[in-house]
Parts: structure tokens; C-alpha cells; sequence
């Protein structure tokens, strides 16, 4: 399976559009495509392959990688489409029958997702003891009248992260009663501490398995049809890549990539480490933090299509401003958005001749872009002066939220919509536009390193020290690193964290650790 | 009555009385959902509407906010606590109550009390959160903690007999931990007459309308709220820095704010054990233990945690009067600023209000 990394294709497939870029050996890019994301999102993919491999022409044999980003799972768990029925097994008998599995999820998910749930006896303590036996028996009468008619388990067991055990026991026991051929989804794998959002993560990934399988092959027939033989990667929630196979197991873990890339793309473009990253689209603007070349993963709990999880999602800030957003005066104030012209700009805004009055207006006419035909701006008079100035406000707002500190921080600016951003943002120390800032998602798809992670409770005491845990974490972080298709000559840890755990006489410590490198190019 | 419908609210304003501390309120929220969704709602009653000789149960669970993320709980724990305290007593439990109304405290025996078909009664032992389970408005009227019963998700159960209310702390930590660093107790319990005065009264009430005030609130649901419950605002700002710490158990920190709008140019730090402990601007006391300090969201008025406290966030801290009994030469010893180890006395917050107004 191994390749020699040569030319790699990176897809971005985001809610307007389909980006594709080509770049070399050395990084340097050698094509890019954007067109309309299609409804299908398939005739979109081919579309904007061909955009690239239109313009490097006999060059396609050396496509090495094929590094993909998408929103097909976060589509299929809004619309409940495709989605398939899982049993739903906790392991955390006694200890928490409290709260059921899938309490307080939308019915109709519900309805679509579980083929039943149940809580068997088991599970750890933080400490690494058991609470309870784990109870096989219980689990295999659970499962016996549903052989044949699920094709998916997932099952979280307490404390997983701090023992596994009990789950890997379960997955034995969900092949003996249900065939080998039913996926199995194990919430160590998926989660963190917080075994309710672990859970609902751990559903989301078991039923979503069909619809990354059908991504694949609809990929996988577009690559061969312009006959392409690739290693393919999928684009994780923090801005690393997973091997395909990884991906078909771990579909839950593709959500959110977008934003990761484009994070990532604006430290490849820029070369710069720490930074606030301000994505503009034609509706909506992200901000995101670059930590030591990764997007800052938020710490609250982050909900999708009504469901609690904690997965591992880039910590942002969205505005509802983008190129595209419509200005108008509404009870004789400035209003803008949230409505956006969106793919239609070019025919739509001022500029380009139409008759809406967008940010893009706005910005022609403060100087900050040269576009289209400047005298037709006269249809925004009063309008449009106001309008950039509240939303430089909002921006400027935003990016002082997102910091951690009061220190002025570089400021890189991506997306199509960039030209809306002024020169000097408060408490940016700069500005950054970086060449081929429109394909910045694409790009950090297909420059993104491979990782591993853990997050773990240790007691330092019966390691020694704490040096010896923190020793133990980053080892057991680089492993995971190497075991996705990193490099083990150049993986390093990119993000320690420890955090303590209150009340306990002994000390206990939750610790985070990642270690990401570039992919092994043999 | 509180029903399904009712109980998001009642965590919202749990959470605004607890002071940044009680822990996560949702998981609180989810046990009692479910036991109200399986058992049916629950009667929240007040003194008049019990026999003034029953037993009024106080209860909660203890331990570490991250294992009660992972190990929620049986559901059977409140009544393997009723169970052994009638057999110890030999008398009916008529009611049970929140040892603590603030964070996930606050609904968990709403959730016991759905399952064993008893009344909550309109009050609890704090009217906000505290660290220490002796902190309790019982031990400041001398009500005997014993005896003390403790239990775990799997069935245990430990009775305990001390000398006093901070031998409680000691001896339960210890055997919560032995657990897995999770336990649901009772202590204190107490007839209804005792609790007229040995409880903070019409605190489930209170924490529901503050939900309710907040959910429906308009354009400052700071103000709206401020001005329904008599509280002050001490400053609008802008959260700068957290810093953080554990030490004997407790997470430590402080909490700076620099204000905004008619605030520019003050600036507020927070001192943090587990809750928010004292205000200070300047060097001097805003506002202190056992007054209630709040950090909240400006735009929501929903209180945020001191776990969660982050740069960036736009909050009002804000400070509500604590219950008579906590200003008590008693109540003072056991929870005012030097029980927490400061080197002043406490005055309360509306004196310290009208000084600098």
C-alpha cells in the first residue's frame, strides 16, 4: 500500500463550492479548480478534478495522494438520510442507568439511528479498577434477536479512555453473536472523557458507516475513470488526515474538516505557526485560531443536527458575513445579511451590474478591491459605508474573542470572500493575504500531516513522576501518529495539555496529547 | 409542580445560584428528565403543607465534577439513602430536599423524589453552592449531621457517626474516593419544623424564576434579573485571563475582568475555590463569601461555571445577598472569608455597594 509521495490532489468539498488543487513534491501548486458544489456532490468532485487535471495534462500519472475533504456525513445527520439502524450498547451497569442512551435525542433520529439500546454491567473507575464485572451473557441475549438485522454496534463503556477492556470484550462477543461482517464501533476510539457526547459519537459513527462507504466509491469510480491511482486520505475534524480504511471505520471523525483545512492551508500559505484565521465566504466568515501550526479545538461540547458530542471540532466563531451578504436599509438602520446572493455575485452585486447592494459593494467602494464597474455603486449611496464599517466592528469583535490573550496576534486572512477584510484589524499585530488564498481548503487537505491522539487519566504517583507521565503520554501519542501513516522520523508532539482532577486526595490527571507528522513518503 | 417542562429552567437558575461551582447542571437536568419522563412529576411543597414532625431528608451527591461526567449514577441511590434513614430513625421520610441547590445538586433529588413519590421541599441547605459539606445552613442551627449514609452506584452503603460536621467532610471524601471518586449521601436530616429555620427557604421556587426570567428576558437579561432578585452588577466587562491551580483538592484560581461601556477603565478579579469566592477592585472587597458571586454571559444572563471560564467572554459579574442565616456569627465561622483562609471580615454586599455608589 505504501507510495512514494510524488504529486498530491487535494478535493474541498464545502457547502457553495468544490475546490481541487494539484501541488508537487516540493509543495508549489501546480493547479487549482473551483466550481458549484452539486446537489449529487459527486458530478462536483469530477468536475473540479478535471479542472486540474485539465491544466496538468499528462502529468495525472504521478498523482501519488489523493487527499479528500467532505461534508457528506454532516449532510447525511442533518437530513437523516442514509443512515443506518445500530445497536446502541453501553457498558455501565449499574452505574449509570440514571441516564438512558439517546435520552434527549430528536425522535425522529432516533427513530432512524437505534435498533435498540441497552446498558450491560461493566465499565471502569478512573482509577483503572472495574465498577462491575463485565457481563458477557447479558450482552449476547441483547444481541441474539437482532442477528440479521442490524449491521452495526456501537458501544461505549465507562471510562474507556481509561481502560478499553470491556469494550474490546464486547466487540468479541458482537462478532461470535452477529457474524464478522457487522461493524463494530468502540467509543475509545471515537471520544473523550464525558461518556454521554462519547456515546452519541460513537451512534453518529456506527450508522454513518454506509454513507462514507458510498463517498468512497463514488470516488474511488472517479479516480479510475480518469485513471488515477492513488493512495486516498480522508481530512479529520483537527486538520489531520486519516488513511481511507481509517475513514470507512471512523466517518464520525470526517465531520467538521472544512474548517480544520482551511486553518491548515493558511499556515501552509503563510508559513506562519500562531495566527487567528479568518475564512470569508459567500455567506459566512470563520474565525479560528492556529496553535503551533493546528487549529485550537474548542472545549465546549459541540452539538450536530440537535446531538450533543465531544468530538474533536476546531474552536470557532462564525459570523453571518460573506461576499455575497445583502445590504439594505431596514427601519432606516444598515442591515446586512443573513441572506447572501451567494453563487450569483457575479451577476447580482453592484459591480458586476446587477441590482443588490452586497459587502462585496461595500468593499469596492472603501477601495479595498478592484472589481467590476465602480460607477455603478452610486445605487448604494448611504448604504454601503455603513454597512463595512459595522461589519469591520463585528470582525474586529470576533477576533478579539477568539484570542486567548491580549497579545496582538498575526492575522491571516483565506476564502473567496477575503477582499471584505481591511489592511489593520484591531488587535491584529498583521494582515496576511496569502497567494491562492481562494483554495486554502484544498490546499491544507492536501498538506495536512497524519496524527494520533490520546486522552487519558494517570495517576503520577504510581508512574514516579510527573515527567514519567507526561513521558508515557507523548510515546503513546507518537504511536497512534505512526500507526495512521506518519512519518516516524519527523512525527513530533504538537499539543500536551494536563488538567487535574478536583477533590481526590491522590492526584489524578486527565492528559491530552497529540503527536502528528508528515506522511511517510518511504 | 415540576414537570419536563420545568426542569430546564430550574437548572438554568441552579446554576445561577451556584456561585460558578455545583458542577455540570445538564447531567442533573438529564436524571431528573428521565425519572420524570419514567415516574411522573414532582410535588414541590413548603412547610405549611407537611406534618411539622416529619423528616425532611437532605441529599445530593459528592465527588469529582469529571467521574460524575462518566459515572452518572444508579437512580436507586435516593432511595437506598430514604430507605436506611427510616430504619435508622424508624420514622417515614415525608420530603427530601437539595443539600445544595446550586449546579447538578440542585435537581438530583428531584430525581430520587420522582422515583419514591415524595414532595421536594421548597428549600435546601445552601441557596447557592459551597465546597464543604458541613457548609450547610443546618450545621448553622445546630442540627446534628447524624447520621450521615452513604452510598454508590452498585449497592453500598455506609453509615457514619461523627463528633461533627467537618469530620463528615474528612471521613466521606475519604470513602468517596474508595467508590471511584463519586457518592450519593444524606446528613442532617431534620423534622419540618426544625427546617423552617435551619434551611434556606424557597430556593427550587427562586431557582425556577430565574430560569423562567431568563428564558423570556428582552433586551438586558442581566438588568431584568438584577432587578427582580434586589442583586448588584459589579462590573460589565470583558473576561482578560484565568489563572488556574489545584491544591488539597480544590481547583484554585482567579478570574481578571476589565470593563466595558460605562465600566471602561475598572477592572474586577475574581478569586476562585471550586466557586467564586470574593470580588476584588483595586485591592478592595466588592463583594465575598458567603454572598453569592456570579459570573454571567451578557447576552443570555446564563451563568457560566468557573470550569469554563474563558478569555474573551463578555460577562457581568454580579452579586446576590446571601440568606440571613449565612450572616450569622455561626454562619460566618463555618463559611464567610476567613474560613476560606482571607484576612478580612466580611460585610455585606449591599453595604459594600452603597460605599462605592
Amino acid at each position: 500500500m505504501r507510495r512514494s509521495l510524488d504529486l498530491r490532489l487535494g478535493i474541498d468539498v464545502g457547502g457553495t463550492n468544490t475546490d481541487a488543487v494539484v501541488l508537487d513534491r516540493e509543495g508549489r501548486l501546480l493547479a487549482k479548480a473551483k466550481v458549484p458544489t452539486s446537489p449529487d456532490v459527486t458530478r462536483g468532485i469530477v468536475a473540479a478534478l478535471d479542472g486540474v487535471l485539465a491544466v496538468i495534462g499528462e502529468q495525472r500519472s504521478r498523482i501519488s495522494h489523493v487527499m479528500f475533504g467532505t461534508t457528506h456525513a454532516t449532510n447525511a445527520i442533518l437530513q437523516r438520510r442514509k443512515l443506518r439502524r445500530v445497536a446502541v450498547v453501553r457498558i455501565g451497569g449499574p452505574a449509570t442507568y440514571s441516564i438512558r442512551p439517546l435520552l434527549g435525542w430528536p425522535p425522529e433520529l432516533r427513530e432512524a439511528v437505534s435498533a435498540g439500546e441497552v446498558i450491560v454491567d461493566g465499565g471502569s473507575e478512573f482509577d483503572g479498577r472495574e465498577i462491575m464485572p463485565f457481563d458477557a451473557d447479558q450482552l449476547a441475549r441483547f444481541l441474539e434477536p437482532l442477528a440479521g438485522r442490524v449491521e452495526g454496534v456501537a458501544v461505549t463503556s465507562v471510562f474507556a479512555s481509561v481502560s478499553a477492556e470491556h469494550e474490546l470484550r464486547a466487540a468479541e462477543v458482537a462478532g461470535a453473536v452477529l457474524g464478522p461482517e457487522v461493524e463494530v464501533s468502540l467509543s475509545h476510539e471515537i471520544g473523550t472523557v464525558g461518556l454521554l457526547e462519547r456515546e452519541n459519537a460513537t451512534v453518529l459513527n456506527a450508522t454513518l458507516t454506509p454513507v462514507v462507504q458510498e463517498v468512497n466509491e463514488a470516488l474511488e469510480s472517479a479516480l479510475g475513470s480518469r485513471q488515477l491511482d492513488a493512495l486516498v486520505f480522508f481530512a479529520q475534524n483537527d486538520g489531520t488526515l486519516m488513511a481511507q480504511e481509517q475513514a470507512a471505520r471512523f466517518p464520525v471523525l470526517t465531520i467538521g474538516s472544512g474548517p480544520a483545512n482551511s486553518i491548515r492551508g493558511a499556515a501552509y500559505l503563510t508559513g506562519i505557526q500562531d495566527a487567528i484565521v479568518v475564512d470569508v465566504g459567500g455567506t459566512s466568515t470563520d474565525i479560528g485560531v492556529l496553535a503551533n501550526g493546528f487549529p485550537r479545538e474548542s472545549s465546549s461540547p459541540i452539538e450536530i443536527g440537535g446531538i450533543r458530542t465531544n468530538f474533536r471540532m476546531p474552536d470557532l466563531i462564525s459570523l453571518a458575513l460573506g461576499g455575497g451578504s445583502i445590504v439594505r436599509a431596514e427601519d432606516g438602520r444598515v442591515a446586512i445579511g443573513p441572506q447572501s446572493v451567494g453563487y450569483e455575485l457575479s451577476r447580482r452585486a453592484l459591480v458586476f451590474g446587477g441590482d443588490t447592494p452586497t459587502l462585496t459593494d461595500a468593499a469596492v467602494a472603501a477601495g479595498r478591491a478592484d472589481l467590476g464597474d465602480r460607477d455603478r455603486l452610486a445605487a448604494g449611496d448611504g448604504l454601503l459605508a455603513p454597512a463595512l464599517a459595522w461589519a469591520d466592528a463585528a470582525l474586529a469583535d470576533a477576533v478579539d474573542r477568539v484570542k486567548l490573550s491580549r497579545a496582538a496576534q498575526p492575522l491571516i486572512v483565506v476564502g473567496g470572500g477575503s477582499i471584505l477584510v481591511p489592511d489593520r484589524v484591531p488587535g491584529a499585530s498583521a494582515v496576511h493575504r496569502p497567494e491562492h488564498f481562494d483554495v486554502a481548503n484544498a490546499i491544507g487537505a492536501s498538506i495536512a500531516m497524519v496524527s494520533g491522539q490520546i486522552d487519558r487519566i494517570f495517576h503520577p504517583g504510581r508512574l514516579g513522576s510527573r515527567e514519567a507521565m507526561l513521558d508515557e503520554a507523548r510515546a503513546l501519542a507518537r504511536e497512534q501518529a505512526i500507526r495512521a501513516g506518519a512519518d516516524p522520523r519527523t512525527v513530533e508532539i504538537v499539543e500536551l495539555e494536563e488538567l487535574p482532577l478536583a477533590y481526590l486526595t491522590n492526584p489524578a490527571v486527565r492528559v491530552r496529547a497529540k503527536a502528528a507528522g508528515p506522511l511517510d513518503s518511504g | 409542580m415540576v414537570g419536563a417542562a420545568e426542569l430546564s429552567d430550574l437548572a438554568t437558575g441552579s446554576a445561577v445560584l451556584g456561585a460558578g461551582g455545583g458542577g455540570d447542571s445538564r447531567t442533573g437536568l438529564l436524571m431528573a428528565l428521565q425519572a420524570i419522563e419514567t415516574f411522573g412529576p414532582v410535588r414541590v411543597v413548603s412547610f405549611d403543607d407537611l406534618p411539622g414532625d416529619g423528616l425532611v431528608m437532605p441529599c445530593g451527591g459528592v465527588g469529582a465534577p469529571t467521574v460524575s461526567i462518566e459515572k452518572f449514577g444508579n437512580g436507586a441511590e435516593g432511595r437506598r439513602l430514604r430507605d436506611r434513614v427510616e430504619e435508622l430513625l424508624g420514622r417515614p421520610v415525608v420530603a427530601l430536599m437539595p443539600s445544595e441547590i446550586g449546579g447538578s445538586n440542585g435537581l438530583l433529588p428531584l430525581a430520587w423524589a420522582s422515583e419514591l413519590g415524595l414532595p421536594v421541599l421548597d428549600a435546601d441547605g445552601m441557596g447557592r453552592a459551597f465546597p464543604e459539606m458541613q457548609q450547610v445552613a443546618m450545621e448553622v442551627a445546630g442540627v446534628s449531621p447524624n447520621p450521615c449514609v452513604l452510598t454508590d452506584e452498585r449497592g453500598n452503603v455506609l453509615v457514619i457517626e461523627t463528633v461533627g460536621g467537618r469530620w463528615i467532610e474528612r471521613v466521606v471524601r475519604a470513602v468517596a474516593v474508595e467508590f471511584g471518586a463519586r457518592a450519593c449521601t444524606t446528613e442532617y436530616v431534620l423534622t419540618v419544623d426544625q427546617a423552617r429555620t435551619a434551611t434556606v427557604p424557597g430556593t427550587i421556587t427562586l431557582a425556577r424564576r430565574i430560569g423562567e426570567l431568563l428564558r423570556g428576558a428582552q433586551a438586558d437579561p442581566v438588568a431584568e434579573l438584577l432587578a427582580e432578585l434586589g442583586g448588584f452588577r459589579l462590573i460589565h466587562g470583558k473576561l482578560v485571563d484565568v489563572e488556574r491551580r489545584t491544591s488539597g483538592g480544590f481547583a484554585r484560581g482567579s478570574a481578571f475582568i476589565e470593563g466595558l461601556g460605562d465600566d471602561s477603565g475598572r477592572s474586577l478579579r475574581i478569586e476562585i475555590q471550586n466557586e467564586n469566592l470574593v470580588a476584588l477592585e483595586d485591592g478592595r472587597v466588592l463583594a465575598s463569601v458567603p454572598d453569592i458571586i456570579t459570573v454571567l454571559d451578557n447576552e443570555s444572563g446564563a451563568a457560566i461555571t468557573t470550569e469554563r471560564l474563558r478569555y474573551g467572554q463578555r460577562v457581568s459579574v454580579v452579586a446576590l445577598r446571601c440568606h440571613p442565616i449565612w450572616r450569622s456569627e455561626r454562619g460566618l465561622a463555618l463559611a464567610g472569608p476567613r474560613a476560606f483562609g482571607y484576612e478580612f471580615d466580611y460585610q455585606p454586599v449591599e453595604e459594600l455597594h452603597a460605599a462605592v455608589a
